[in-house]
C-alpha cells in the first residue's frame, strides 16, 4: 500500500531580501485510500507545500524529508516522481500554447504508464472520461489551458488525475472560482478515482464547501507554514463556524 | 492595431505605426526604405560602414567581403541542379533580357554587387494556365568559395506552381531572385536556407505580383554563419495577394537576418506576414524587419504582420521591428504584431509534472510554438520535414 511520509519539511523561497522560509516543519502521513483536507488561510503555504511535493523549481527544500513507500521524492526530478505516482492538479495550471489536449494527453499517458496506450482503447477512454466530466469532445482539440475558463481548467485537472491514476494525488483549491454545478461535476470526479482506493489524496482547500461532496478522513489546519491543528471531519464543522482565527492568532501564524 | 511586447535582457522589439497627417513620433517609418536608393550598379551605394539603417543589425566584418567588393568570385563555388516538370523551361539567359531586373532593381549594395557580377541568370518559365502537380526543384549545394547569383521565376497567367529551393554546403552568396507572377497566377516558393556553420548568404528576393494573382512565400532559415534576406513583394495590378511565411532557428553564434518590405502601391491587395523564429546559445542573433507601406494610392489594402520568437536560452538576442506606414485612410485594415518571449519555466513544469520528461517537454512547447505558422503554411509534405528540422535543432541543443 502506497504511502507518502512528509517529515520535519522546511522550504524557501528566493525573496527579494534573500531567502524566505515559508514552510516551517510539515509533518503528515499520506496512504493510499485516505483522503487528507488541509485547510488553510491564504498565504498559509499550501500551495508551497503542493509545489515543494510536486519539486517545482522555485522552492528550495532547507531540510526534512518526503519519502513515498520508502523512495526519496526529493531526489526525484519532476517528471520521474510524476511517474513514481506523484500527481498535482494545480491552483493556476499553466497554458502552453500550440500543444493539444489530446496531444498532451496522450504524452503523458505514455510517460506515466511506460507505453503507449493502444489507440483504439484510449480514444474510448478519454472520450468517456470527458463525458463523465460533462466536457465537450472538442475541447480535446483545443490548445491545453489557452483561452480555458476557471472551470474548464479544473475539470481538465481532473480530467487528467482520472486518466493517469495517480497513488498520491495533490489537489490544489480545485474548488475555487467554480460555481456549484461544476464544483459537483469536479467533486464526483475526484471521488470516482477515490473509489477504487487506490489514490492517497491530499485536498488542499480554502474553504469547507468541497467537504461537502468529498468526505474527507483526516482534516488538518495548515497555519504559518506548518500544521497547526489535525483532527476528523467535525474539525472542518468547527472551521465553519469559527473560521480560522484562533489559529492565526494562536500564534501559530507568522 | 499595434501590438509590441518587449522583453528585456537579450531582447529589443520596438516598432512603428505611422499615418500620415498623424504629427509623427516614430523616426524610422518603412518611407526610410520606400525613398530609399535602387540601382543595378553597385557603384551607386557607398561600401556600408554599419551604422547606416538598413545595415546596423548586420555583422559586416562577416560578410567576407560581400559588402565592399573584395569577395570576388571563384568558379565551382556553387552547384545549381533545377528540375521541373514537363512543359517548364529552365534555361539561362543573359543580363540584357528583358525579365532579368524586370522586378525591381537591387535596393542594398549586396543586391547590386550580386546584379553587377552575375555571369549567366537562371531562368524558370511556367507557360501561362499550366498547373504544375509537381514542384519545380531548385537545390544550391555550396562547395567553397564566392558566387554571385541571378535568379528569375516567372509564371504566366492563371498558371500554378511550386518551387522548393534548398541551400545547402558551404559557400559565401550573394544574389538577387525574381518572381514574376502572371494575372491570375499561384506561385508558392519555399526557400529553405540549411547551410554549413561556416557559409554567408545575402539575397533580395523581389516579387511582382499580377492582378488577381497569388504569391506564398515559405522561407526557412536554419543553418548558416550569416544569413541576410531581403524578401519584398510589390504588386502590378489590383486584387494581389501574398502571403510570407518565414521560420528561422539560430543557434550559438549565428545571425540571420530577414527584412521584409511588402509595398502596397496598389488599390485593393492584400499581404499577411506571419515569421517566428526560436533562439539557442550564446550570441545567436535574429534580426526580424517588417517594412509595410501602403501608399495613397492602395486604397482597399489589408494587410497584417507578425513577428514571434522563442528564446531558449540566456545569450541570445533577438531585434524585431515591425513598421508599417499609412498614407491612405481607405483600408481594409492594417496591423502588426511583435513579441520576444523567454522559454517559459513554467510550461516546462506542468509538462514534466505530467510525467513528461524534460527533453521531450522542451520539444513539446518548441513544436507548439511554431504549429500554428506550420500549419498555416498547408503544403503536408514539408510540414513533417518543418518538424523534423526542429526537432533535429532542439537535439543539438538538449543533447
Ligand atoms: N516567489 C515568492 N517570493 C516571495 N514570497 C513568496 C513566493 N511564493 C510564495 N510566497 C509567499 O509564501 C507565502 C505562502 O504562499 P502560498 O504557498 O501560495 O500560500 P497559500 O497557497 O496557502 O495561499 C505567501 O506569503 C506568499 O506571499
Ligand atoms: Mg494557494
Amino acid at each position: 500500500m502506497a504511502t507518502l511520509e512528509i517529515r520535519d519539511l522546511h522550504v524557501s523561497v528566493e525573496a527579494e531580501n534573500g531567502p524566505r522560509e515559508i514552510l516551517k516543519g510539515v509533518d503528515l502521513v499520506v496512504k493510499q485510500g485516505e483522503t487528507h483536507a488541509i485547510m488553510g488561510p491564504n498565504g498559509s503555504g499550501k500551495s508551497t507545500l503542493a509545489y515543494s511535493l510536486a519539486g517545482h523549481p522555485k522552492y528550495t527544500i532547507t531540510s526534512g524529508t518526503v519519502l513515498l513507500d520508502g523512495e526519496d521524492v526529493l531526489a526525484m526530478s519532476v517528471d520521474e516522481r510524476a511517474r513514481a505516482g506523484v500527481f498535482l492538479a494545480m491552483q493556476y495550471p499553466v497554458e502552453v500554447p500550440g500543444v493539444s489536449v489530446s496531444n498532451f494527453l496522450r504524452t503523458s499517458a505514455t510517460a506515466i504508464r511506460g507505453e503507449a496506450p493502444k489507440l483504439r482503447t484510449w480514444v474510448k477512454e478519454v472520450k468517456e472520461a470527458m463525458a463523465d466530466l460533462q466536457m465537450d469532445p472538442a475541447f480535446a482539440e483545443r490548445n491545453v489551458n489557452e483561452g480555458f475558463s476557471g472551470g474548464e481548467k479544473k475539470r481538465h485537472e481532473i480530467l487528467q488525475m482520472e486518466l493517469l491514476k495517480p497513488k498520491i494525488a495533490i489537489l490544489d483549491e480545485t474548488d475555487s472560482g467554480l460555481d456549484v454545478d461544476a464544483l459537483r461535476v469536479v467533486s464526483e470526479g475526484v471521488n470516482r478515482v477515490r473509489e477504487t482506493g487506490e489514490v492517497g489524496t491530499l485536498l488542499i482547500t480554502h474553504y469547507t464547501r468541497i467537504l461537502r461532496y468529498i468526505k474527507p478522513d483526516f482534516v488538518h489546519v495548515f497555519a504559518g507554514g506548518k500544521i497547526v491543528a489535525s483532527g476528523g471531519p467535525e474539525l472542518a464543522d468547527q472551521l465553519e463556524e469559527n473560521g480560522y482565527e484562533q489559529y492565526v492568532k494562536g500564534g501559530a501564524a507568522e | 492595431m499595434a501590438d509590441v511586447t518587449t522583453t528585456p535582457g537579450g531582447a529589443t522589439t520596438s516598432g512603428s505605426i505611422k499615418v500620415a497627417g498623424v504629427p509623427g513620433e516614430f523616426s524610422q517609418p518603412a518611407d526610410a526604405r520606400s525613398e530609399a536608393l535602387a540601382s543595378y550598379d553597385v557603384a551607386d551605394f557607398p561600401v556600408p560602414h554599419g551604422r547606416e539603417e538598413n545595415w546596423r543589425f548586420t555583422p559586416l566584418h562577416r560578410l567576407k567581403g560581400l559588402h565592399d567588393g573584395t569577395a570576388e568570385a571563384t568558379s565551382g563555388a556553387i552547384k545549381v541542379d533545377v528540375t521541373a516538370p514537363e512543359g517548364v523551361l529552365v534555361t539561362a539567359v543573359e543580363r540584357d533580357d528583358a525579365r532579368v531586373g524586370a522586378a525591381g532593381k537591387p535596393v542594398d549594395r549586396v543586391a547590386a554587387q550580386a546584379f553587377s557580377s552575375f555571369g549567366k541568370a537562371g531562368l524558370v518559365s511556367v507557360p501561362k494556365d499550366a498547373q504544375l502537380t509537381e514542384p519545380i526543384r531548385i537545390t544550391i549545394h555550396g562547395q567553397g568559395g564566392v558566387a554571385y547569383g541571378h535568379q528569375v521565376i516567372e509564371v504566366g497567367a492563371f498558371a500554378e506552381a511550386v518551387v522548393v529551393i534548398e541551400h545547402t554546403g558551404d559557400a559565401v552568396l550573394a544574389a538577387n531572385v525574381e518572381y514574376l507572377i502572371g494575372d491570375g497566377a499561384k506561385l508558392t516558393v519555399v526557400s529553405v536556407q540549411d547551410w554549413e556553420d561556416t557559409a554567408v548568404h545575402a539575397a533580395q528576393h523581389t516579387a511582382l505580383v499580377g492582378r488577381d494573382a497569388s504569391f506564398k512565400s515559405v522561407i526557412v532559415t536554419l543553418g548558416g554563419d550569416v544569413v541576410r534576406l531581403h524578401p519584398r513583394v510589390i504588386y502590378g495590378g489590383t486584387g494581389g495577394e501574398a502571403e510570407l511565411y518565414g521560420l528561422y532557428f539560430a543557434d550559438a553564434g549565428q545571425h540571420l537576418e530577414h527584412r521584409l518590405f511588402v509595398d502596397h502601391d496598389t488599390p485593393h491587395c492584400r499581404s499577411n506576414v506571419a515569421y517566428k523564429g526560436a533562439l539557442q546559445g550564446q550570441d545567436a542573433h535574429a534580426v526580424w524587419i517588417g517594412d509595410v507601406l501602403i501608399r495613397a494610392e492602395a486604397e482597399g489594402t489589408d494587410t497584417y504582420e507578425l513577428n514571434r520568437n522563442l528564446l531558449l536560452t540566456d545569450g541570445a538576442r533577438v531585434d524585431s521591428v515591425p513598421n508599417l506606414e499609412i498614407e491612405t485612410g481607405e483600408i481594409v485594415g492594417a496591423g502588426h504584431a511583435s513579441a520576444t518571449g523567454r522559454f517559459d519555466d513554467e510550461q516546462l513544469f506542468y509538462l514534466q509534472s505530467r510525467g513528461i520528461p524534460a527533453d521531450e517537454a522542451r520539444r513539446l512547447v518548441v513544436r507548439g510554438f511554431f504549429a500554428e505558422l506550420v500549419q498555416q503554411i498547408g503544403l503536408p509534405e514539408l510540414q513533417e520535414r518543418l518538424i523534423e528540422k526542429i526537432d533535429a535543432e532542439l537535439e543539438a541543443s538538449v543533447g
